[in-house]
């Protein structure tokens, strides 16, 4: 009980710590973004008064303060570009990178553990070895690079090989702006994105699982149990999956920042209105309080994620409860 | 070296030929080549030439040419001279960086150790990229700026596996045996514990390159990294974004570049972990 209050208190303090980062790194860059926001006839007055309304005239720590009272009630500033909460702007924006996220997330982990257990399991086979120079290839692909590849392949790539219609993907947006906009329509344009996010995130987790397994084959009591007769199908599960819970759960967590990653440029390719495209526009139209925001979101996610892992750890493995 | 070539699997070779080819190629072709890779001629005529094209002038476009007509493989190459740059430099100063940081807070220990460790679990619970982001945003863009973000966001790892190995080393025999020699603590510290903790620094920064090249290209194509009319890597497959369908080679060529790169750091850290560390499977085969 004391390690998970600890725990807590560790995440907790780290997040903190990664907001005051941003918050400081924004504004120690050079650059006035009023300058950008302000018409180019805007007179001194006007620019002061503007900077003024966006609070960026106080000295550093007066601003810190009011942000850090601001933050404590939920609230993160104001879009300069939207004029709307920072917080409602992420959140039309959230729910669209947790779907996508999501789902890629947890097809990435059963493939990629999948692929990797197969391999660890027939080491040194040709499966294994041609599964090697596949994951190896898609894990060195950018995943910007795969989503035009795919692109090409199924727009078209399928148009000009005459595959059927319905393998004509579409390459851009959520749904189709003229036709219908049921669940069918929106599965089709989710594919490619969420195919994308897999394969990267998935290459990764099978070379990680098949290091993994390669490793329990090898330990005693593995040996043991293939040594007495036990069937190998009956090892695998009660012996080296019960053994590699922990394992996956780090791993799990380990995959989650590079889906992430892999989702801001997704979400630009493909024009998905999550948080990563957000995040690129915002950065170009300097709009510094969703900036903050989204990297709050990423911080969060991945400070989450680890804490998750840590406090399950102890419920997959007995040794390591106290 | 040499025992590392002769022990090394076919894979390994190819990785170590592919990055030199990869790296004389970047030096040599835009020297060596007939045409400008950064003018822009009769953009008409030339523009959007396939693969293994041969133009009015008789010039032969081994990856074809973009819409402006500039050869591609020239372009490739000559964006390699900074991906490659960027990338070789981003990783091993971070390197660096860290075996210093790592080498010093395992020795020492104390406040200043800690003190370290704690920034570098913050800039962990960070995605690395979307540090990039911000600072790319907030800087202005170029190849200084993303080798420094890329050193800045870089050294935690190998600090923390060279603090893991120097706090293991500390009280070995060996390293006690120096310290009665009178041997000063920087000289036992550089000559004797340094040495013994540095392989898995190195291969983390062999892996490095490969991610640094991929941070790179990535920040270029979204364009805030390396900004054009020089060419990187990344900038050139955004180029071929808006085309993608008419002339996929455009994305394709800096594309296939770029993966041989990232594929070639991926095998070669790989065999530099297996040899460095000592793949127990494998001897224990070859001894049986």
């Amino acid at each position: 009980m004391r390690s998970i209050l600890r725990q807590l208190a560790v995440a907790l303090a780290l997040f903190w710590v990664v907001l005051s980062l941003t918050f400081f790194l924004v504004r120690a860059a050079p650059g006035d973004p009023v300058t950008f926001l302000a018409p180019p006839a805007a007179s001194a007055p006007e620019l002061a008064r503007l900077r003024a309304s966006l609070d960026l005239d106080a000295p550093l720590a007066v601003q810190y303060g009011r942000w850090a009272r601001d933050v404590f009630k939920g609230k993160l500033g104001t879009s300069f570009v939207a004029h709307r909460s920072v917080t409602s702007v992420l959140g039309d924006a959230i729910p669209i990178s947790l779907a996508l996220g999501g789902i890629s997330l947890l097809l990435t982990f059963l493939i990629g553990v999948a692929v990797g257990s197969v391999q660890g399991a027939h080491r040194g086979s040709r499966t294994d070895s041609a599964l090697t120079v596949l994951t190896t290839t898609v894990y060195a692909a950018p995943s910007f690079w795969l989503a035009l590849s795919l692109i090409a392949l199924f727009t078209y790539g399928a148009a000009r090989l005459g595959l059927p219609a319905w393998m004509r993907l579409p390459a851009f947006g959520v749904r189709d702006p003229a036709g219908d906009s049921g669940l069918a329509d929106l599965v089709r344009h989710a594919i490619l994105p969420v195919l994308t996010l897999t394969l990267v995130g998935a290459a990764g987790i099978a070379r990680y699982a098949r290091t993994a397994v390669v490793e329990l084959l090898q330990l005693q009591w593995v040996r043991t149990a293939v040594a007495k007769g036990t069937p190998a199908r009956s090892v695998h599960a009660r012996h080296v999956l019960a053994n590699a819970l922990p394992t996956l759960l780090i791993l799990f967590a380990l995959a989650l920042p590079g889906v992430l990653a892999g989702s801001v440029f997704v979400e630009t390719v493909f024009g998905w209105p999550g948080v990563g495209r957000l995040m690129v526009s915002s950065i170009f139209a300097r709009d510094y309080p969703v900036v903050v925001g989204a990297t709050v979101v990423y911080a969060a996610l991945v400070i989450l994620a680890n804490l998750a892992a840590d406090l399950a750890l102890p419920l997959v493995d007995p040794r390591r409860r106290t | 070296m040499i025992a590392f070539w002769r022990g090394a699997s076919g894979q390994t070779r190819a990785a170590v030929i592919m990055l030199l080819a990869l790296a004389l190629g970047a030096l040599l072709v835009p020297a060596l080549a007939s045409t400008d890779p950064l003018a822009i001629g009769d953009a008409l005529a030339l523009r959007l030439l396939p693969p293994f094209s041969v133009d009015a002038a008789h010039h032969f476009h081994l990856l074809g040419t973009d819409s402006f007509g500039r050869d591609l493989f020239v372009r490739a190459m000559l964006a390699g001279r900074l991906s490659l740059a960027v990338g070789i430099a981003g990783s091993a100063l971070a390197g660096a960086v860290g075996i210093a940081i790592g080498a010093i807070g395992g020795w020492e220990g104390g406040v200043l150790d800690r003190l370290a460790m704690a920034i570098g679990d913050v800039l962990l619970a960070i995605p690395r990229l979307v540090i990039l982001l911000v600072c790319a945003a907030l800087w202005p863009p170029g190849a200084t700026m993303v080798t420094t973000i890329l050193v800045l966001t870089g050294w935690m790892g190998v600090a923390r596996l060279v603090r893991g190995e120097v706090r293991g080393l500390r009280a070995r025999p060996f390293v006690e045996g120096a310290r009665a020699m009178g041997a000063s603590p920087l000289r036992v510290l550089w000559r004797h514990v340094l040495p013994n903790a540095l392989a898995p620094a190195i291969v983390a920064i062999a892996l490095g390159v490969g991610s640094a090249v991929l941070l790179e290209s990535g920040l270029s194509f979204l364009g805030l990294g390396i900004q054009p009319p020089q060419p990187s890597w990344g900038n050139m497959i955004a180029d071929g974004r808006e085309l993608i369908v008419l002339a996929p080679w455009i994305a394709l060529a800096p594309g296939t570049a770029l993966i041989l790169t990232v594929l070639s750091c991926t095998l070669l850290g790989d065999a530099l972990r297996a040899r460095l560390a000592g793949d127990e499977f494998e001897t224990m085969r070859a001894r049986s």
